[in-house]
């Protein structure tokens, strides 16, 4: 039940899109619209799925944990979304135009080695890849600070003044890493 | 271009005809800037299909080298997506926030090098020029695209009547700052107010022109009411709207853009396909209303008459 309203409010802004585009039509650049909306919400779930940890541990919900994983798929379809729309739609499959924007565009770059890193973390999302991965799973899975940070700095090189968006992600990411932190610092002391 | 003899009108109803025209074209501007603030504000708040600001009488059409053959694109894109930080940084803003403009009444202060100085008043400004109707490209420095018929004046003839002295190498322009009618000044994205600037010879070249209408009405409050510049060889940040203020000196002007990011943006900024942003390409643009990207094209497609002017400038470090 939890996980069918979570994916229901994950879905929320591109239905929202969508009604738009419905009643509005699809306005001067759609293409844009879509790629911007696509990209902030796989950023924006992520940083949900980041959350879930923190909120479970200070308030005592233990019954969200599940959710970490049904938020950060959440993302990664959103993420999907965003690359396809960028890759065929905006760029038309036009290869060497992809290549171009992927060795020449630090922006390109780093978004697209967050999406890899998220395509990991969602092919190895699976309860038969815990098994399989024990211990080694939980190492593996930290790099989604890696991913979400790659996201806020491929945000950031796109922007050409006004930096306030990013700087929220920026600030939760830095919050939600930060709580990480605290938590582990006020562990007692144990032995590895 | 050639002639026919029966299309040579003769000169003295030529003459009266031009008298006509401006007459009508003042008339239609003087009522569209005194025209009720209610009505621009209901219709800014949503972008109709059709313009509704006052229209413009007794426009000239511009000769077809001034006249693009391109689709126009349509009045609600060009009125519903575009930048005008003044009114909020995204695409939409404008259109959302620009009903608190106030356009009338408007003057335009024209000092530095000229001979003859002055805060003029907009109708004094525009009643010796005649309107003209040009079809112009606009390319945004964010390779998306339009074609837009402005109204407007050559700005060469209207910086001729204040006599420019030999000194006059420059002329830069200043948006309004008024962060109650502008309230996207009320942050500091930019370090208001908004300026550009132009070569002497780029500001008296033909094409640009001081446009105070489009598609045959007078200028919507968010693309740059009620006199905005337009030099459709160059990225669209250099076309600064609203303006309030307009400056020749003999040293090159600071510039908005150039200002926040150098590397990024060239006090020339003239549309090349072949020099990238540092962040993205130029090679391409969208042109609103399309799907697939097209080739963006060397001065957006005026090099053949403005790429005299940068003879023997290495284009790629004169961005």
């Amino acid at each position: 039940m939890k996980h069918t309203i979570v994916v229901a409010l994950a879905a929320l802004p591109a239905l929202a899109l969508a009604l738009r585009f419905a009643l509005e039509g699809l306005g001067a650049n759609p293409i844009e619209d879509v790629t911007h909306l696509t990209g902030e919400w796989a950023l924006r779930l992520v940083l949900c799925s980041l959350a879930i940890t923190p909120l479970r541990r200070f308030f005592g919900w233990s019954g969200i944990a599940p959710l970490r994983r049904t938020l950060g798929l959440a993302g990664f379809a959103y993420a999907f979304v965003h690359l396809v729309t960028w890759s065929i739609i905006d760029l038309g499959l036009d290869f060497d135009a992809i290549v171009e924007d992927l060795t020449e565009r630090p922006y390109v770059m780093a978004g697209m080695a967050a999406f890899t890193l998220l395509s990991i973390l969602a092919a190895t999302s699976t309860r038969a890849s815990m098994r399989r991965l024990g211990k080694r799973w939980v190492k593996l899975h930290r790099i989604v600070y890696v991913a979400a940070a790659l996201g806020v700095v491929h945000h950031f090189w796109l922007i050409k003044a006004d930096y306030r968006p990013a700087i929220v992600h920026a600030v939760l990411l830095a919050g939600l890493l930060g709580a990480r932190l605290l938590w582990i610092a006020r562990q007692p002391a144990r032995s590895v | 271009m050639r002639i026919r003899e029966s299309e040579v009108t003769d000169e003295s109803l030529f003459l009266s005809r031009r008298e006509v025209l401006r007459l009508g074209a003042m008339a239609a501007i003087g009522g569209s800037l005194a025209g009720c603030p209610g009505a621009g504000e209901a219709e800014a708040a949503s972008p109709k299909e059709a313009p509704s600001n006052a229209k413009l009488e007794g426009v000239l059409e511009a000769p077809p080298r001034f006249r693009v053959d391109d689709e126009r694109t349509s009045y609600k894109d060009v009125t519903s997506y575009n930048n005008f930080y003044e009114f909020g940084t995204g695409k939409r803003d404008p259109a959302a926030n620009a009903h608190t403009l106030r356009t009338d009444p408007w003057s335009v202060v024209i000092d530095g090098e000229v001979g003859n100085p002055g805060s003029v008043p907009l109708e004094t400004l525009l009643a010796k020029h005649t309107l003209e109707e040009r079809i112009y490209r606009l390319r945004c420095v964010e390779a998306w695209s339009m074609i837009v018929p402005w109204i407007g004046i050559p700005l060469g003839d209207v910086l001729k009547r204040f006599e420019p002295t030999s000194k006059a190498r420059y002329v830069s322009f200043e948006t309004l700052v008024d962060p109650e009618q502008m309230p996207g000044q009320k942050r500091s994205v930019l370090d208001w107010p908004y300026r550009e600037g132009l070569r002497i010879d780029e500001a008296t070249h033909p094409l640009t022109i001081l446009a105070v209408g489009m598609y045959g009405h007078a200028m919507p409050n968010q693309n740059g009411a009620p006199i905005r510049l337009v030099v459709p060889w160059k990225y669209g940040f250099k076309s600064i709207k609203s303006i309030v203020r307009i400056h020749l000196s003999e040293k090159a002007p600071n510039t908005s853009w150039n200002d926040q990011a150098a590397d990024e943006y060239g006090f020339y900024a003239n549309v090349n396909p072949a020099v990238d942003h540092p962040r993205w390409s130029q090679a391409r643009e969208r042109r609103l209303g399309e799907f697939r990207k097209r080739k963006t094209l060397p001065f957006n497609g005026y090099g053949d008459e403005v790429a005299g002017l940068y003879a023997g400038m290495d284009l790629r470090r004169n961005y």
